[in-house]
Order: C-alpha cells, then sequence, then structure tokens
C-alpha cells in the first residue's frame, strides 16, 4: 500500500464523513432538545435529494443552485411534521415514540416509491463533475464540493445557535426544558424549530450528495445507522461532538474498508460503536 | 339473565377455550392454502411478539435487534441438518440454546445502557451479525441455504401441505404461551414488574436487576430462535435478507404494541389484527409495483404508537372499566382518562 492511497482513502474519508455530521446534527439536534430519536432522519435527505433531482430534470436548475430552495422545503415539511403528529407524542411512552418515527420511515418510503418509482435516478453533468487534483491528491469535484458546502452549513447552524436570540433559546430547552419555560420561551416553538432544523439540515446533505450518489427511495437506509453512531459518539445533543465524530465515522469507514474488504466497512464502525458505547455511555466528546 | 353461565369473570375463560378449540381445527374446516397460509403467519409472528415480550413487555428492555437471535436460530438447525444430518428437532432445541448462550454476551453488552441507548445498541448487534451471515461462505454467504425435500413427515419436519406446519406452529405458540404465563405467575415476573417500573425501589430491596432482565433475555432468545428454525423448516429456504432482516426484529415489537405490552396475550391479538392487514393489503394492493401496501401499513403503524400507545387490550380493558363503573352508577369515564395520562406523564419524566 502506497502513501498515495492512503492519502487518497484519508482524504475521501473526511469528505464523506462531512456529510454524515451535516446528517446527524438534525438528528443530535432533535434529540437533545426533545429526547425522541428520529428514525425517519434519512428521509428528509432523501426528500432533499429527489427535490434536486427534479427540479433539475424538469427546469434543468442545478442542485447548487437550488440548494437554498430546497433547504426551505425541507425546513417547512418538518415544522409540519412536527405540528400535526410529532407534537402528539411528546409524552408518550418511549415505545410509542420509537414506532411514531419508525412508522413515518417506511411511510416516506412508501410514499416516494409511489410517487417516484424504486428505479435509482442520478444527476448527469451538473456543474460539479469531473476531478480536481489538490495538493497532489486527486478528488472527485462533487465530493469536494459536497465536503465543504457541509462544512458551511455546519458553520451556519453553529453560529445560528451561538450568536443569536432564537439559537440561545433553543439551546436553553435543550438544557433544561421547565427553566426556559418559565423564562417565557415556548417550547412547542422551539421543539417545532428543531424539527425545522433537522430537517433542513439532513436535506441539505441530500442536495449535496445528489451530485454523486445513487437517489432511490431508501436511499436513507444508508446514512441513519451511520448518524446514530455519529450522535453517539459525539454525546447526544452536542453539533460540535457531531461535527468531530463525522469525521472520525467517515475516515474509519473507509479505512476500515481499504484493509479488511469495503464489505466489513459498517461492521467495523458498528462495533467500534459498541466499544464505545459499553465503556462510554455518555459517547467520546459527551460530558459524564 | 340471572342464571347466564357466561357471566362476568366467567365469560372471558369460556370464550378463550372456543377460541383454542376452533384454533386447533381450522385446518380441518378450511382447506384454502391461501387462509392456511394466512393462519400461519399469523400464529408465526404470535410466537415471536410473545418471546419478545418477555423481554420488551414484561422486563421494559425495548430490543429492536431480536431478529439476530431469530437468524441465529434458523442458521443453526439448518447448518446441523445439512452438515451433520441432525433431526431438525434437535437442531430446533440446538438453534434455542445456542441463541440463549449467545444472549449472554448480548445482555453482558447492551444491559448497562438505558433507553434509546440500549435500543440503538440492539439494532447495531443484529447489524453486525446480518453483516457477518451475508459473507460467510459456510453459511451460504448472501446466496443463503436450500433444505432438501427428499425426507418428509412429522420425523423430518417436512410436509408437502401446509396443515402440519399449522399446528407445528399453533405448537410453538401455545409452549411459547405457556412459559411467559409461568414467568408471569412466580417470583421471576414479580421482579421484572418492579424493575420496568422502579428500577431504584428494586435495586435498594436487594433485587439483583441484571440477573433478572438476563432470564427474560435468555428465555426470549430461546424461544425466538425457535420461531427462526420453524420458519426454515417451513420455507426449506433461508438466506440473511429473510431471517436477519431489520424489519422482522420491528415487526416482533410492533405486534406487542398493538395489542398491549407486557399482557399474556397482547402479541397474538396483535398479530391477528397486523399480519391479516399486511396480507390482505399486499394481496389488494401489491400487485401494482409501487408501494401502495407499505403506505397503508406505515400509515397503520403512526396511527397505532400515536392513538393507541396503550394497545388493544389496554384499550379493551379500559373501555370495560368505563363500562363497569357506568353499570356501578358512579360512572365518570372522563377520570380514567385523566388518570391514564397521569401515568404517563410519570413514565416520560
Amino acid at each position: 500500500m502506497t502513501a498515495d492511497i492512503l492519502l487518497q482513502t484519508l482524504a475521501s474519508g473526511v469528505l464523506i464523513g462531512l456529510i454524515y455530521a451535516l446528517v446527524a446534527i438534525g438528528l443530535t439536534m432533535i434529540f437533545g432538545v426533545m429526547d425522541i430519536v428520529n428514525f425517519a432522519h434519512g428521509e428528509f435527505l432523501m426528500l432533499g435529494m429527489y427535490a434536486s433531482f427534479w427540479l433539475f430534470a424538469l427546469f434543468a436548475l442545478d442542485p447548487m443552485l437550488t440548494l437554498p430552495l430546497t433547504v426551505l422545503m425541507l425546513f417547512a415539511f418538518g415544522v409540519l411534521l412536527y405540528k400535526f403528529i410529532i407534537r402528539r407524542i411528546i409524552d408518550a411512552p418511549m415505545l410509542s415514540q420509537i414506532f411514531t418515527t419508525f412508522g413515518l420511515m417506511i411511510l416516506l418510503r412508501g410514499v416516494a416509491q409511489f410517487l417516484w418509482k424504486p428505479d435509482f435516478r442520478s444527476i448527469e453533468n451538473s456543474w460539479v463533475s469531473g476531478s480536481v487534483k489538490v495538493l497532489g491528491i486527486q478528488l472527485g469535484q462533487p465530493q469536494l464540493v459536497a465536503g465543504l458546502g457541509a462544512v458551511a452549513v455546519t458553520m451556519l447552524v453553529h453560529a445560528f445557535l451561538t450568536r443569536t436570540k432564537l439559537g440561545a433559546a433553543l439551546e436553553a430547552t435543550a438544557a433544561d426544558k421547565e427553566a426556559a419555560k418559565l423564562m417565557g420561551i415556548d417550547s412547542h416553538r422551539m421543539f417545532a424549530l428543531a424539527w425545522g432544523i433537522g430537517a433542513a439540515c439532513a436535506g441539505a446533505a441530500g442536495v449535496l450528495l445528489a451530485t454523486f450518489f445513487p437517489i432511490f427511495p431508501e436511499v436513507g437506509a444508508n446514512f441513519i445507522l451511520l448518524a446514530f453512531v455519529v450522535v453517539n459518539l459525539g454525546g447526544f445533543g452536542s453539533v460540535t461532538g457531531a461535527f468531530w465524530a463525522g469525521i472520525l465515522v467517515g475516515v474509519i469507514e473507509v479505512m476500515g474498508g481499504l484493509l479488511l474488504g469495503p464489505q466489513y466497512k459498517l461492521a467495523i464502525v458498528l462495533v467500534l460503536f459498541l466499544a464505545v458505547l459499553m465503556f462510554r455511555p455518555q459517547g467520546l466528546m459527551g460530558k459524564a | 339473565m340471572m342464571t347466564n353461565p357466561l357471566k362476568k369473570g366467567r365469560a372471558l375463560p369460556a370464550v378463550g377455550g372456543l377460541v383454542a378449540l376452533a384454533a386447533v381445527l381450522l385446518p380441518v374446516v378450511t382447506h384454502s392454502p391461501s387462509h392456511l397460509n394466512l393462519a400461519i403467519l399469523v400464529l408465526m409472528t404470535a410466537q415471536l411478539g410473545v418471546a419478545w415480550n418477555l423481554l420488551g413487555g414484561y422486563a421494559g428492555q425495548v430490543s429492536l435487534g431480536h431478529v439476530a437471535f431469530y437468524g441465529i436460530g434458523s442458521y443453526t438447525s439448518t447448518l446441523l441438518l445439512l452438515n451433520f444430518g441432525l433431526n431438525p428437532w434437535l437442531g430446533m432445541l440446538a438453534g434455542g440454546l445456542l441463541a440463549a448462550l449467545l444472549s449472554l454476551g448480548f445482555g453482558w453488552s447492551c444491559f448497562r445502557l438505558k433507553g434509546h441507548y440500549f435500543a440503538m445498541a440492539t439494532i447495531a448487534v443484529a447489524e453486525i451479525v446480518q453483516i457477518v451471515f451475508t459473507n460467510w461462505e459456510y453459511a451460504g454467504a448472501a446466496v443463503g441455504l436450500t433444505i432438501p425435500m427428499d425426507q418428509r413427515g412429522w420425523g423430518a419436519m417436512v410436509f408437502a401441505d401446509k396443515a402440519p406446519y399449522y399446528w407445528l406452529a399453533l405448537g410453538l405458540l401455545a409452549l411459547t404461551l405457556g412459559a411467559t404465563w409461568a414467568v408471569e405467575r412466580s417470583h421471576i415476573g414479580y421482579y421484572l414488574r418492579a424493575i420496568k417500573d422502579e428500577p431504584d425501589a428494586a435495586r435498594s430491596v436487594g433485587v439483583n436487576i441484571s440477573r433478572y432482565k438476563q432470564i427474560a433475555l435468555s428465555l426470549s432468545a430461546f424461544f425466538t430462535a425457535m420461531g427462526g428454525s420453524l420458519y426454515a423448516q417451513k420455507e426449506l429456504y433461508i438466506d440473511p435478507g429473510s431471517v436477519l432482516t431489520t424489519a422482522l426484529s420491528i415487526k416482533m415489537a410492533l405486534v406487542s404494541i398493538l395489542g398491549g405490552v407486557g399482557t399474556l396475550f397482547g402479541p397474538v391479538v396483535g398479530s391477528v389484527v397486523l399480519t391479516t392487514i399486511e396480507e390482505v393489503t399486499r394481496a389488494t394492493f401489491g400487485g401494482t409495483g409501487r408501494g401502495t401496501d407499505t403506505i397503508v401499513y406505515a400509515a397503520l403503524i403512526v396511527g397505532i404508537a400515536v392513538f393507541y400507545p396503550s394497545g388493544l387490550i389496554g384499550w379493551f380493558r379500559e373501555w370495560r372499566q368505563r363500562r363497569q363503573a357506568q353499570q356501578a352508577g358512579t360512572g365518570k369515564p372522563a377520570k380514567n382518562v385523566d388518570e391514564k395520562v397521569d401515568e404517563k406523564a410519570e413514565v416520560a419524566a
């Protein structure tokens, strides 16, 4: 194995890890704010992919151009989902919560299959295609743009949480629901916001992926398990933790695939996940 | 009306006896293979639900990775049969015992986790098992294993018609129900309820929590694996896609939730309703190839989880309580509902 291949693999691991991080950020935010694990999170990503596919196929609008529009649509979708369904299960037993979001996952996949057929689709010749050489490493241009885009969106979310009043209110609700309520923060509004941002982040990841990843109704399944791992490693509810854990998982996945064969890369990540859960249940970066 | 033999407390056992008798005689009455096949599916899913319920319902540990035990059961009996000619009856027992043994590792690694963490860890374990079997040449890898039909009859547990499979599924369900009933009545059931409802109180009076959780898990794994072996003998073909799919883990939990978690017959009721709806929608809409059956099934899951969190049996009990309260003249149905909500809020808190 040459150093060249190693560097190449490392770079592609970091780039895909940035996408995992973006998917996981929404998941960790929803969990942090309201203690609900959203199994339907991968489906937000799927909807983001289809939105950019149809805008491209019907109106010849490039995914990079329609990114803001798609993100807005997903934000609205997340808020509506909260208002109509999730709101009803806030105080329900954990089992009902798991099955509500799990049912939503299957439902959204079913609806996508009904509307758009189970075929694999792809976006050909978008603005970002071909490859580029960076510091001697050959990188796919779509992958590079996706990774950088994921960093940009993550930084935006982070700035929103740390620099704005609304973001502070969201963080306060995550830290202590009751205390935040006493300070006059409407928790339903915060929950809806968390679902909106969560869906928007996953949708953005979908758009960024759409230029180089096949688009099909069950595409979310490839990401949800990894997103759980990232959320766990980063510590439930931690956005910065999810960012670093995402990169770590991406690198471990491609490195494991290189060493043991690509069919085992998910297994390697999951074994690591179980090991971390056992010895540090609060996650690698979570506080004890 | 005063001499009605089916009065109050005696009505349920009488109805239960009739249902059991009807269940045993069903293959004599109907010879339609499709009806019988549906009935077998209902029984097999119910059996898995009852087994899941031992851990998920009584001990309150929500496993979403039980398909790992199911797969271990089906692969163990099938591999022993194909490579050593071991009788499937013994293979089924071996599969159950191996699953119970492996559940020690499963429990050791997952029981220190709570709530969502536990559920996610169980999904991860099942995924790892699936990846291993998909790449393991000895176990047929992704191609799967086929059981030959050359030997038939009760000894070989291979039949050309459906009726014997029906009775096998019914027998296994009865066995699993019997074991659950015994657990429910014994001190184990008592401790499990304490662990589920008041873990701190249980620990403070000296209940060995992890030991009782492990007992529930091992029993649950044992019966789930037996269900897997029965599936292999019925289909005569297994592969990771059929016996190690997460969808099946979910279904085991789902029938319990629909019927009522932590109740003896809840998963059976749940399976009758859910499996029937699933098969009927598949037969009605499945041909379109556009996933209409999936949409109906998923909408149902969401509807149940949102509107009937205590399951059909819980709903039936509330309804009966309300009716009894009304008959006694002190009927305040609204009060019952309030209490229920309070309980839920406490659980969530």
